[in-house]
């Protein structure tokens, strides 16, 4: 007989696959709910605009304050954050009309958490996140609210309220995502450092895993509904969202700046320049390493990968296409850095966007890589894009923009 | 009027009276909700339910609901103002005037305030504006410092040096936050202005330290060392690879910084993989609950009267004045504070420092002085008390 969770989770699988099927059959990609996008892969199926200019700002509108967290967009909303004040200890949440650009609400939280951050980061660093339902908003201070899409508060915490030395004096900035019901912050720092799985409807904690005492920028990937991967130097732990506990590992050591991407069951994982891992989601047996390529090292920015290829910008700002099966390096192309933005792509088109705001488009194929147009939005840039619908969201620590391909 | 129709207008007023004390009941109930959440999440499904009630009060609860803010947990307050986010967004009008009534009320919470100031600033922004004027003492962080914001507005548009000088003092007194003074000193140092930022904030400059004490892979940040069990500025300790006496340290820094790299010098960049402590007195005309306001990358330790007020194990990610805020209650008479100060062993530039700064002042960041404060050391007085290279 099964009990409630587990009638509860097979609801959630059911949903997930549904509205993936739905979204890939009938409308592309319609939301970008995370960091990554929908699949964790940083690709999108919609079209990407193939030039840059002007005319294709379909809005731009000014934000009440700072922040480098990526938009996440949903039914024709796009959800933003930003801080504010003094001490930058007002946290922002805005929900914004993606058609015209029009705020549809904002609500305001004072953090309870430390707002010190580096000058060149943020409080509203990390990606809020989205179950299609609610959205799911964490700033550097640890300060994690959940509201509806009318902007109702469902559920707050105050997680350096909860453990008092959950912080990091150059900022927190690992971004959230929401599996089977299950939200997942990784608040990871020198000090009091864990993994929380936290109810996506109470904001009450599943889970609560003890983790390295080590400072940790990076963000947890859903690697299938109710499994995650969670990223540190020491390598990557697949963690079942329902209970917290460790399905495998992988221990080669990885990045604590760029994130993991994946495909399928394989894994990008920043480890050795750029790993490989094929994963079994019914074995706990650790992944299997395709391949590891020094050539394919990703700087600030996340690697990305998009039907048979893998693309890395590395920190002397070359954009590196890799093929994802054998780890060779297909083609190289520099580009105008410096870059945190992590990149986003479809089947022919990177977007890449530096931080003092020139948009690079790339038109690619197996062979190379050819800088199709730039933009200069002559603002500091460190988010990455969001792309929904027919739109580009970019955000600067003051504006956001839509672009749209001008041809459509 | 009729008897019957007398009857029903009375019974019409009672019902609306009725129906009045009901709402303000239920709201009354919804708050105390909101107010009861805690840590962990705990009380976060009733919360919602309640939150939704609130938020589709009518705009004419604003005030009562800001009231509601007063003496509630951070959380509380954060689930209280969002429902007045909601109302305020939704609503054509809101009561202005009652708004103004609960600003000028200091004994209500500082943020709620801010916010009924915000309220006003979006609805009629010229009267806001002249309110703010008026708010340089405020107890409000951020209502004080648009106050002094205004007034470095005003000096950058005077003319005559003297006015200039005059306005730009007035906002200094005022100023609490860090930024804000330092663009007004530097204005005023510039026509030789003198300033004694020590003073200002309250930094607390005299110190005993004693150390080196061992911190090997970082296991002397949970050692206890005889300075934690009690502190005898006469003692003998042995230390790492030396005997530690407590001698005495000043900071002539005008942001308080006490550098143990000087107070305990070791060859090169300073000390590696090592523990200090640095020990003060602070006299209180009457008992009163401050704030410990620290500064520091090294992880470190601090008591307050012998009790460990809080502690962290976090190098070199960053420092800043104020950087963390830790309650303390002080008793009248003296008090003690004694700070452990752990340095590692990484070996890069940026690790070299071993420091902190500290001060005490109450939440809007009012200094709290001593009445045995000593006057700002001179700096030929500090380095008088730094220390002699030692190798250990």
């Amino acid at each position: 007989m099964c009990n409630m969770y587990e009638i509860n989770r097979c609801l959630h699988v059911a949903c997930f696959i549904a509205l993936l099927g739905s979204a890939a059959l009938v409308q592309g990609d319609q939301s970008w709910p995370s960091f990554q996008g929908p699949r964790g892969s940083g690709a999108t199926t919609e079209r990407l605009p193939q030039e840059l200019g002007g005319k294709n700002i379909s809005w731009e509108r000014m934000l009440p304050g700072y922040g480098l967290s990526t938009p996440v967009v949903h039914s024709n909303k796009v959800f933003i954050t930003c801080s504010s004040g003094p001490e930058q200890d007002r946290l922002r949440v805005l929900c914004i009309d993606g058609t015209k650009g029009q705020s549809l609400w904002e609500r305001q939280f004072w953090a309870t958490g430390r707002t010190m951050c580096h000058e060149k980061t943020s409080v509203a660093a990390p990606t809020p996140c989205t179950d299609g339902v609610r959205i799911y908003a964490l700033f550097s201070s640890n300060d994690l609210v959940c509201l509806d899409f009318d902007g109702n508060l469902i559920w707050l915490r105050g997680i350096t309220a909860d453990y008092p030395n959950v912080s990091n004096s150059l900022g927190m900035a690992s971004s959230l995502v929401v599996t089977d019901g299950v939200v997942v912050a990784q608040v990871e720092n020198d000090s009091e450092s864990y993994a929380i799985g936290i109810d996506a409807v109470t904001g009450k904690n599943i889970w609560k895993i003890e983790r390295e005492k080590s400072a940790n920028w990076t963000s947890p990937l859903v690697l299938s509904p109710g499994l995650v991967g969670l990223q540190s130097k020491s390598g990557i732990d697949a963690v079942d969202t329902a209970d917290g506990h460790f399905l495998w590992k992988y221990d080669g050591g990885a990045s604590t700046i760029p994130s993991s991407c994946r495909k399928g069951n394989v894994l990008f994982v920043p480890s050795k320049g750029l790993t490989a891992l094929a994963y079994n989601l019914s074995s706990q047996k650790s992944p299997k390493q395709l391949w590891s390529s020094s050539r394919l090292s990703p700087g600030t920015s996340s690697p990305v990968v998009v039907s048979n290829t893998v693309f890395t910008i590395s920190r002397g700002d070359v954009l590196t296409a890799g093929d994802i099966e054998t780890g060779e390096r297909r083609w190289q192309l520099r580009l105008k850095g410096p870059f945190s933005a992590t990149p986003v792509v479809n089947g022919d088109t990177l977007l890449a966007v530096n931080e003092t705001g020139l948009i690079q488009l790339v038109h690619f194929d197996d062979e190379q890589g050819e800088l199709k147009d730039t933009f200069h939005l002559e603002d500091q840039i460190l988010a990455s894009p969001a792309i929904a619908g027919d739109g580009v969201f970019l955000r600067s620590n003051s504006r956001l923009w839509k672009f749209v391909d001008a041809k459509q | 009027m009729s008897p019957v129709l007398f009857f029903l207008a009375i019974s019409c007023c009672l019902v609306a009276l009725g129906a009045a004390a009901s709402v303000a009941e239920t709201l009354d109930a919804n708050l105390k909700t909101l107010q009861s959440v805690g840590n962990e999440g705990k009380g976060n499904p009733s919360a919602a339910v309640a939150w939704q009630e609130v938020a589709d009060c009518k705009s004419d609860s604003i005030p009562t609901i800001l009231s509601a803010i007063d003496g509630a947990s951070p959380l509380s307050a954060n689930w209280i103002r969002t429902a007045v986010d909601a109302i305020a967004g939704r609503s054509r009008k809101i009561p202005l005037e009652d708004l103004e009534v609960f600003l000028s009320d200091v004994r209500h919470d500082p943020r709620a305030r801010r916010l009924a100031w915000e309220l006003i600033q979006q609805r009629n922004p010229k009267r806001a504006e002249t309110i703010i004027s008026s708010m340089l003492d405020d107890p409000g962080v951020e209502l004080r410092y648009d106050a002094v914001d205004r007034l470095i507005q005003k000096a950058s548009q005077a003319n005559e040096e003297l006015a200039v000088n005059e306005i730009l003092r007035k906002a200094l007194d005022a100023a609490r936050n860090v930024d804000q003074v330092k663009q007004i000193t530097t204005a005023l140092r510039k026509s030789g202005q003198i300033i004694d930022l020590q003073h200002h904030f309250g930094f607390l400059a005299g110190w005993y330290v004693a150390g080196p004490f061992d911190n090997t892979d970082g296991k002397g940040f949970a050692t206890v060392y005889p300075p934690e069990e009690n502190v005898d500025l006469q003692a003998l300790y042995a230390g790492k690879g030396m005997q530690v006496l407590w001698h005495e340290f000043l900071t002539a820094d005008p942001y308080g910084m006490v550098d143990i790299n000087k107070a305990i010098p070791g060859p090169g960049d300073g000390l590696k993989e090592v523990v200090a402590y640095a020990f003060t007195t602070f006299t209180m005309p009457v008992g009163q609950e401050v704030e410990v306001r620290l500064g520091c990358k090294n992880a470190w330790k601090i008591w307050g009267n012998g009790s460990l007020l809080f502690e962290r194990d976090e190098y070199h990610r960053g420092m800043r004045i104020d950087q963390y805020r830790i309650p303390f209650e002080m008793r009248e008479g003296e008090n003690t504070l004694l700070v452990k100060l752990c340095q590692d062993g990484q070996a890069k530039d940026w690790t070299k420092e071993w420091q902190f700064q500290l001060r005490l002042c109450d939440a809007s960041g009012t200094p709290v002085l001593g009445s045995d404060r000593r006057p700002t050391p001179r700096h030929s007085e500090a380095e008088a008390t730094h220390g002699e290279l030692q190798i250990p």
